[in-house]
Protein backbone atom coordinates (compact mmCIF):
# COMPACT_ATOMS: atom_id res chain seq x y z
CA UNK A 1 0.00 0.00 0.00
CA UNK A 2 0.96 3.44 -0.73
CA UNK A 3 -0.46 6.84 0.00
CA UNK A 4 -2.42 8.59 -2.82
CA UNK A 5 -1.23 11.90 -3.97
CA UNK A 6 -4.14 13.99 -5.81
CA UNK A 7 -2.55 16.70 -8.25
CA UNK A 8 -4.37 19.71 -8.86
CA UNK A 9 -4.50 20.87 -13.04
CA UNK A 10 -2.05 23.52 -12.87
CA UNK A 11 0.74 20.84 -11.36
CA UNK A 12 0.11 17.31 -13.68
CA UNK A 13 2.38 18.72 -16.59
CA UNK A 14 4.41 17.31 -13.72
CA UNK A 15 2.96 14.01 -13.80
CA UNK A 16 2.24 13.11 -17.62
CA UNK A 17 -1.35 14.35 -16.75
CA UNK A 18 -1.86 11.65 -13.68
CA UNK A 19 -4.77 13.60 -11.51
CA UNK A 20 -3.14 11.14 -8.45
CA UNK A 21 -0.22 9.57 -8.06
CA UNK A 22 1.33 7.06 -5.60
CA UNK A 23 3.74 7.60 -3.13
CA UNK A 24 6.00 6.81 0.17
CA UNK A 25 7.60 8.66 3.15
CA UNK A 26 6.82 8.81 6.75
CA UNK A 27 6.58 12.54 6.96
CA UNK A 28 5.07 15.01 4.55
CA UNK A 29 8.44 15.81 3.37
CA UNK A 30 9.89 12.47 2.35
CA UNK A 31 6.98 11.80 0.15
CA UNK A 32 7.16 15.02 -1.69
CA UNK A 33 11.27 14.37 -1.63
CA UNK A 34 10.15 10.73 -3.07
CA UNK A 35 7.54 12.23 -5.65
CA UNK A 36 10.41 14.77 -7.19
CA UNK A 37 12.09 11.13 -7.84
CA UNK A 38 10.10 10.33 -10.52
CA UNK A 39 8.23 13.83 -11.18
CA UNK A 40 11.09 16.15 -11.27
CA UNK A 41 10.49 19.76 -10.45
CA UNK A 42 7.21 19.40 -8.63
CA UNK A 43 9.11 20.14 -5.25
CA UNK A 44 10.09 23.13 -5.94
CA UNK A 45 6.35 24.03 -6.98
CA UNK A 46 4.90 22.93 -3.35
CA UNK A 47 7.96 23.92 -1.37
CA UNK A 48 10.66 26.87 -1.19
CA UNK A 49 12.88 27.75 1.39
CA UNK A 50 12.18 24.47 3.47
CA UNK A 51 8.59 25.78 4.02
CA UNK A 52 5.42 25.00 2.08
CA UNK A 53 4.69 27.90 -0.46
CA UNK A 54 2.40 30.18 0.44
CA UNK A 55 -0.28 29.67 -2.95
CA UNK A 56 -0.27 25.71 -2.17
CA UNK A 57 -2.65 24.21 0.26
CA UNK A 58 -1.83 20.54 1.04
CA UNK A 59 -4.72 18.48 3.11
CA UNK A 60 -4.12 14.70 5.07
CA UNK A 61 -7.09 13.04 4.68
CA UNK A 62 -8.25 16.63 3.76
CA UNK A 63 -7.32 18.39 7.12
CA UNK A 64 -5.15 21.36 6.25
CA UNK A 65 -1.31 20.51 7.02
CA UNK A 66 -0.86 24.00 8.17
CA UNK A 67 -2.92 23.32 11.37
CA UNK A 68 -1.59 19.68 11.26
CA UNK A 69 2.97 20.16 11.19
CA UNK A 70 3.22 21.23 8.24
CA UNK A 71 6.14 19.17 5.98
CA UNK A 72 6.77 17.62 9.46
CA UNK A 73 3.45 16.06 9.19
CA UNK A 74 3.36 12.50 9.57
CA UNK A 75 1.60 10.33 7.12
CA UNK A 76 1.18 6.58 6.60
CA UNK A 77 -0.34 3.93 4.33
CA UNK A 78 -3.51 4.60 3.26
CA UNK A 79 -3.87 7.91 3.48
CA UNK A 80 -4.79 10.73 1.10
CA UNK A 81 -2.98 13.81 0.59
CA UNK A 82 -4.57 16.75 -2.09
CA UNK A 83 -2.63 19.48 -3.31
CA UNK A 84 -4.56 22.73 -4.56
CA UNK A 85 -3.35 25.81 -5.78
CA UNK A 86 -4.45 28.76 -3.21
CA UNK A 87 -5.26 32.10 -4.84
CA UNK A 88 -4.37 33.83 -1.51
CA UNK A 89 -2.56 31.67 -0.26
CA UNK A 90 -2.42 30.16 3.56
CA UNK A 91 -4.70 31.78 5.48
CA UNK A 92 -4.14 30.89 9.09
CA UNK B 1 -42.51 24.74 24.89
CA UNK B 2 -44.79 28.08 24.57
CA UNK B 3 -43.53 31.21 23.40
CA UNK B 4 -45.22 34.79 22.93
CA UNK B 5 -43.87 35.27 19.29
CA UNK B 6 -42.22 33.29 16.95
CA UNK B 7 -38.94 35.07 17.63
CA UNK B 8 -39.26 34.31 20.65
CA UNK B 9 -38.63 31.00 19.73
CA UNK B 10 -34.98 30.93 18.46
CA UNK B 11 -32.70 28.66 19.41
CA UNK B 12 -32.57 25.50 21.91
CA UNK B 13 -32.89 23.09 19.32
CA UNK B 14 -32.07 19.29 19.88
CA UNK B 15 -28.57 17.61 20.74
CA UNK B 16 -29.28 13.90 18.94
CA UNK B 17 -26.68 11.26 18.79
CA UNK B 18 -26.06 9.23 15.59
CA UNK B 19 -25.76 5.83 17.19
CA UNK B 20 -25.01 4.31 13.42
CA UNK B 21 -22.42 6.40 12.56
CA UNK B 22 -20.65 6.98 15.93
CA UNK B 23 -17.68 4.64 15.36
CA UNK B 24 -17.45 3.23 18.80
CA UNK B 25 -19.12 3.78 22.56
CA UNK B 26 -15.91 6.18 23.63
CA UNK B 27 -16.61 8.14 20.00
CA UNK B 28 -19.17 9.20 19.73
CA UNK B 29 -20.90 11.97 17.24
CA UNK B 30 -23.90 14.78 17.91
CA UNK B 31 -26.50 16.32 15.63
CA UNK B 32 -26.92 19.69 16.97
CA UNK B 33 -30.21 20.30 14.70
CA UNK B 34 -30.28 23.67 13.71
CA UNK B 35 -33.41 23.02 11.09
CA UNK B 36 -35.24 23.51 13.67
CA UNK B 37 -35.20 26.92 14.23
CA UNK B 38 -38.32 28.80 13.17
CA UNK B 39 -37.12 29.42 9.28
CA UNK B 40 -35.52 26.29 9.26
CA UNK B 41 -31.65 27.23 9.20
CA UNK B 42 -29.03 28.30 11.95
CA UNK B 43 -28.91 31.86 10.92
CA UNK B 44 -31.78 32.76 12.64
CA UNK B 45 -29.91 32.99 15.83
CA UNK B 46 -27.38 36.02 14.04
CA UNK B 47 -30.16 37.48 12.10
CA UNK B 48 -32.07 37.84 15.45
CA UNK B 49 -28.99 39.10 16.98
CA UNK B 50 -27.82 41.63 14.67
CA UNK B 51 -31.08 43.21 14.20
CA UNK B 52 -32.04 43.63 17.57
CA UNK B 53 -28.23 44.51 18.87
CA UNK B 54 -28.84 47.70 15.48
CA UNK B 55 -31.88 48.42 17.37
CA UNK B 56 -30.15 49.04 20.98
CA UNK B 57 -27.37 51.11 18.79
CA UNK B 58 -30.33 52.92 17.80
CA UNK B 59 -29.27 52.40 14.16
CA UNK B 60 -32.89 50.36 12.84
CA UNK B 61 -36.04 52.32 13.63
CA UNK B 62 -39.28 51.20 12.49
CA UNK B 63 -39.56 51.74 8.69
CA UNK B 64 -35.85 51.19 7.66
CA UNK B 65 -34.60 49.77 5.02
CA UNK B 66 -32.10 46.44 5.91
CA UNK B 67 -29.36 45.88 3.31
CA UNK B 68 -27.31 42.20 3.25
CA UNK B 69 -25.36 40.44 0.71
CA UNK B 70 -26.50 36.66 1.56
CA UNK B 71 -26.44 33.46 -0.37
CA UNK B 72 -29.73 32.45 0.98
CA UNK B 73 -30.30 31.73 4.50
CA UNK B 74 -29.49 34.34 6.66
CA UNK B 75 -31.42 36.48 4.24
CA UNK B 76 -34.59 33.83 5.12
CA UNK B 77 -34.03 34.78 8.64
CA UNK B 78 -33.82 38.41 7.99
CA UNK B 79 -36.85 38.13 6.01
CA UNK B 80 -38.93 36.73 8.81
CA UNK B 81 -37.72 38.99 11.79
CA UNK B 82 -37.90 42.09 8.89
CA UNK B 83 -41.47 40.95 8.51
CA UNK B 84 -42.69 40.96 12.00
CA UNK B 85 -40.31 44.01 13.07
CA UNK B 86 -41.69 46.39 9.93
CA UNK B 87 -38.63 46.93 7.79
CA UNK B 88 -38.02 46.36 4.39
CA UNK B 89 -35.20 43.98 3.22
CA UNK B 90 -32.99 44.08 0.38
CA UNK B 91 -30.91 40.66 -0.56
CA UNK B 92 -27.78 40.81 -2.51
CA UNK B 93 -27.34 36.93 -3.28
CA UNK B 94 -25.06 35.37 -6.07
CA UNK B 95 -27.04 34.28 -9.38
CA UNK B 96 -26.14 30.70 -8.47
CA UNK B 97 -27.90 30.18 -5.81
CA UNK B 98 -31.04 27.42 -5.95
CA UNK B 99 -34.48 28.99 -6.94
CA UNK B 100 -36.13 27.87 -3.11
CA UNK B 101 -34.04 30.44 -1.71
CA UNK B 102 -35.12 33.13 -3.55
CA UNK B 103 -39.26 31.88 -3.61
CA UNK B 104 -38.55 31.76 0.42
CA UNK B 105 -37.11 35.20 0.52
CA UNK B 106 -40.15 36.93 -1.96
CA UNK B 107 -42.20 35.48 0.21
CA UNK B 108 -41.21 36.67 3.15
CA UNK B 109 -41.42 40.15 1.37
CA UNK B 110 -37.73 40.70 0.78
CA UNK B 111 -36.36 42.02 -2.37
CA UNK B 112 -33.44 40.34 -4.17
CA UNK B 113 -30.73 41.86 -6.02
CA UNK B 114 -28.65 39.18 -8.23
CA UNK B 115 -24.77 39.42 -8.65
CA UNK B 116 -22.47 37.30 -11.39
CA UNK B 117 -22.26 33.84 -10.30
CA UNK B 118 -18.28 34.28 -11.33
CA UNK B 119 -17.74 35.85 -7.93
CA UNK B 120 -19.53 33.91 -5.78
CA UNK B 121 -20.33 35.31 -2.03
CA UNK B 122 -17.32 37.72 -2.80
CA UNK B 123 -19.28 39.56 -5.27
CA UNK B 124 -22.37 39.88 -3.39
CA UNK B 125 -20.28 41.85 -0.48
CA UNK B 126 -19.06 43.62 -3.08
CA UNK B 127 -21.87 44.77 -4.73
CA UNK B 128 -23.58 45.25 -1.28
CA UNK B 129 -21.06 47.37 -0.23
CA UNK B 130 -21.49 49.32 -3.50
CA UNK B 131 -25.01 49.89 -2.70
CA UNK B 132 -24.47 50.80 0.97
CA UNK B 133 -22.10 53.53 -0.06
CA UNK B 134 -24.94 54.78 -2.54
CA UNK B 135 -27.65 54.65 0.02
CA UNK B 136 -26.84 55.89 3.48
CA UNK B 137 -30.26 55.76 4.82
CA UNK B 138 -29.74 52.08 4.65
CA UNK B 139 -28.69 49.81 7.00
CA UNK B 140 -26.10 47.03 6.32
CA UNK B 141 -26.01 44.45 9.18
CA UNK B 142 -22.98 42.42 7.22
CA UNK B 143 -22.81 39.14 8.53
CA UNK B 144 -19.62 38.39 8.15
CA UNK B 145 -17.87 41.32 10.16
CA UNK B 146 -21.00 42.14 12.73
CA UNK B 147 -19.98 40.95 16.34
CA UNK B 148 -23.32 40.18 16.55
CA UNK B 149 -23.11 37.51 14.93
CA UNK B 150 -20.15 35.34 16.77
CA UNK B 151 -22.14 36.88 20.37
CA UNK B 152 -25.54 34.91 19.15
CA UNK B 153 -23.36 31.75 19.22
CA UNK B 154 -21.35 32.52 22.23
CA UNK B 155 -24.75 33.16 24.21
CA UNK B 156 -26.78 30.35 23.02
CA UNK B 157 -25.72 28.02 20.87
CA UNK B 158 -22.15 27.33 22.85
CA UNK B 159 -24.02 27.35 26.00
CA UNK B 160 -26.98 24.68 24.91
CA UNK B 161 -24.02 22.44 23.74
CA UNK B 162 -22.48 22.58 26.66
CA UNK B 163 -25.44 22.16 28.94
CA UNK B 164 -26.58 19.19 27.16
CA UNK B 165 -23.40 17.46 26.65
CA UNK B 166 -20.89 18.40 29.59
CA UNK B 167 -18.41 16.00 27.89
CA UNK B 168 -18.03 17.84 24.32
CA UNK B 169 -14.41 17.07 23.58
CA UNK B 170 -14.87 18.66 19.79
CA UNK B 171 -16.76 21.40 17.98
CA UNK B 172 -17.65 20.59 14.36
CA UNK B 173 -19.08 23.14 11.92
CA UNK B 174 -19.06 25.05 8.20
CA UNK B 175 -16.71 28.03 7.84
CA UNK B 176 -18.70 30.59 6.15
CA UNK B 177 -18.87 34.11 7.80
CA UNK B 178 -17.11 31.85 10.55
CA UNK B 179 -19.75 33.02 12.82
CA UNK B 180 -20.81 29.71 14.36
CA UNK B 181 -16.94 28.69 14.69
CA UNK B 182 -15.43 31.72 16.40
CA UNK B 183 -18.79 32.10 19.01
CA UNK B 184 -18.82 28.50 19.98
CA UNK B 185 -15.81 28.13 19.52
CA UNK B 186 -14.65 30.85 21.74
CA UNK B 187 -17.88 30.01 24.64
CA UNK B 188 -16.18 26.42 24.60
CA UNK B 189 -12.40 27.17 24.76
CA UNK B 190 -12.96 29.09 28.19
CA UNK B 191 -14.92 26.77 29.88
CA UNK B 192 -13.46 22.69 28.09
CA UNK B 193 -10.15 22.57 29.04
CA UNK B 194 -8.35 21.03 25.53
CA UNK B 195 -11.61 21.21 23.38
CA UNK B 196 -11.19 20.97 19.83
CA UNK B 197 -12.95 23.64 17.55
CA UNK B 198 -12.84 22.76 13.84
CA UNK B 199 -13.87 24.13 10.30
CA UNK B 200 -15.33 22.74 7.83
CA UNK B 201 -14.80 24.83 4.14
CA UNK B 202 -16.41 23.53 0.63
CA UNK B 203 -14.36 22.47 -1.75
CA UNK B 204 -15.29 23.99 -5.34
CA UNK B 205 -14.88 22.58 -8.43
CA UNK B 206 -12.03 24.13 -10.58
CA UNK B 207 -15.30 25.16 -12.84
CA UNK B 208 -16.45 27.78 -9.73
CA UNK B 209 -13.06 29.12 -9.07
CA UNK B 210 -13.26 32.08 -6.86
CA UNK B 211 -16.48 30.90 -5.04
CA UNK B 212 -14.49 30.17 -1.17
CA UNK B 213 -15.04 32.98 1.10
CA UNK B 214 -11.66 32.47 2.60
CA UNK B 215 -8.71 31.14 0.40
CA UNK B 216 -9.76 33.55 -2.61
CA UNK B 217 -9.02 37.01 -1.06
CA UNK B 218 -11.32 37.59 1.48
CA UNK B 219 -11.11 36.58 4.69
CA UNK B 220 -14.43 37.86 6.80
CA UNK B 221 -13.48 40.52 9.44
CA UNK B 222 -14.88 38.09 11.73
CA UNK B 223 -12.18 35.59 11.02
CA UNK B 224 -9.78 34.97 13.82
CA UNK B 225 -7.84 31.73 13.01
CA UNK B 226 -6.78 31.21 17.08
CA UNK B 227 -10.02 29.90 17.36
CA UNK B 228 -9.75 27.05 15.40
CA UNK B 229 -8.09 23.79 16.13
CA UNK B 230 -7.76 22.68 12.31
CA UNK B 231 -9.80 23.07 8.58
CA UNK B 232 -11.01 20.60 6.61
CA UNK B 233 -11.33 20.86 2.66
CA UNK B 234 -14.43 19.25 1.85
CA UNK B 235 -15.27 18.01 -1.32
CA UNK B 236 -18.33 18.41 -3.07
CA UNK B 237 -18.21 14.58 -3.98
CA UNK B 238 -17.60 14.05 -0.21
CA UNK B 239 -20.22 16.70 1.40
CA UNK B 240 -23.13 15.00 -1.09
CA UNK B 241 -21.60 11.00 0.30
CA UNK B 242 -22.32 11.69 3.83
CA UNK B 243 -25.08 14.10 3.13
CA UNK B 244 -26.81 10.32 2.13
CA UNK B 245 -25.17 8.58 4.62
CA UNK B 246 -26.70 10.70 7.26
CA UNK B 247 -30.25 10.28 5.92
CA UNK B 248 -29.53 6.57 5.12
CA UNK B 249 -27.90 5.27 8.74
CA UNK B 250 -29.75 8.55 10.87
CA UNK B 251 -32.77 9.62 9.15
CA UNK B 252 -31.45 13.37 9.03
CA UNK B 253 -32.72 15.04 6.00
CA UNK B 254 -30.14 18.16 6.01
CA UNK B 255 -28.72 20.14 3.54
CA UNK B 256 -25.70 19.82 1.32
CA UNK B 257 -23.20 21.59 3.87
CA UNK B 258 -23.91 19.54 6.90
CA UNK B 259 -22.55 16.77 4.96
CA UNK B 260 -19.44 18.92 4.64
CA UNK B 261 -19.67 19.15 8.36
CA UNK B 262 -20.19 15.59 9.22
CA UNK B 263 -17.37 14.57 6.95
CA UNK B 264 -14.76 16.69 9.02
CA UNK B 265 -16.55 15.10 12.18
CA UNK B 266 -16.22 11.64 11.21
CA UNK B 267 -12.33 12.66 10.21
CA UNK B 268 -11.69 13.72 14.14
CA UNK B 269 -13.58 10.52 15.20
CA UNK B 270 -11.45 8.18 12.84
CA UNK B 271 -7.91 10.38 14.57
CA UNK B 272 -10.01 9.99 18.09
CA UNK B 273 -9.83 5.57 17.20
CA UNK B 274 -6.58 5.74 16.08
CA UNK B 275 -5.13 7.46 19.28
CA UNK B 276 -7.45 5.45 21.51
CA UNK B 277 -8.92 8.62 22.88
CA UNK B 278 -12.68 9.59 24.39
CA UNK B 279 -14.29 11.88 22.26
CA UNK B 280 -17.59 13.40 22.01
CA UNK B 281 -17.97 15.54 18.87
CA UNK B 282 -20.37 17.75 18.47
CA UNK B 283 -21.57 19.08 14.41
CA UNK B 284 -23.84 21.72 13.49
CA UNK B 285 -26.39 20.44 11.32
CA UNK B 286 -27.06 24.41 9.94
CA UNK B 287 -30.53 23.62 7.69
CA UNK B 288 -32.49 20.78 6.13
CA UNK B 289 -32.24 19.58 2.54
CA UNK B 290 -35.64 21.15 1.49
CA UNK B 291 -33.69 24.32 0.14
CA UNK B 292 -31.79 21.98 -2.13
CA UNK B 293 -34.29 19.53 -3.93
CA UNK B 294 -34.56 21.31 -7.13
CA UNK B 295 -30.18 20.49 -7.15
CA UNK B 296 -30.89 17.21 -7.36
CA UNK B 297 -28.51 16.70 -4.94
CA UNK B 298 -30.63 13.45 -3.75
CA UNK B 299 -31.52 11.80 -6.61
CA UNK B 300 -29.87 9.17 -8.34
CA UNK B 301 -26.07 7.64 -8.11
CA UNK B 302 -23.15 10.24 -6.39
CA UNK B 303 -21.84 10.85 -9.33
CA UNK B 304 -24.82 12.11 -11.28
CA UNK B 305 -25.59 14.23 -8.07
CA UNK B 306 -21.70 15.43 -7.89
CA UNK B 307 -22.36 16.54 -11.83
CA UNK B 308 -25.50 18.23 -11.15
CA UNK B 309 -24.00 20.39 -8.52
CA UNK B 310 -20.93 20.92 -10.19
CA UNK B 311 -21.22 25.32 -10.66
CA UNK B 312 -23.33 25.57 -7.73
CA UNK B 313 -22.63 27.08 -4.17
CA UNK B 314 -23.81 24.48 -1.61
CA UNK B 315 -22.60 26.39 1.62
Amino acid sequence: MAIEVRIPTILRTYTDGAKAVDAKGATLEELIGDLESRHPGLQARLVDQGALRRFVNVYLNDEDVRFLGGLETPVADGDTVTVLPAVAGGSR
Amino acid sequence: MRFDSLIDSVGRTPLVGLPRLSPSEDVRIWAKLEDRNPTGSIKDRPALWMIEQAEKDGLLTPGCTILEPTSGNTGISLAMSARLKGYRLICVMPENTSEERRQLLRMWGAEIISSPAAGGSNEAVRVAKGLAAENPSWVMLYQYGNPANWRSHYETTGPEILEDLPSVTHFVAGLGTTGTLMGVGRFLRERVPGVRIVAAEPRYGELVYGLRNVDEGFIPELYDPEVLTTRFSVSSGDALRRTRELLAAEGIFAGVSTGAALHAALGMAAKAVKAGERADIVFVVADGGWKYLSTGAYEGTLDEAEERLEGQLWA
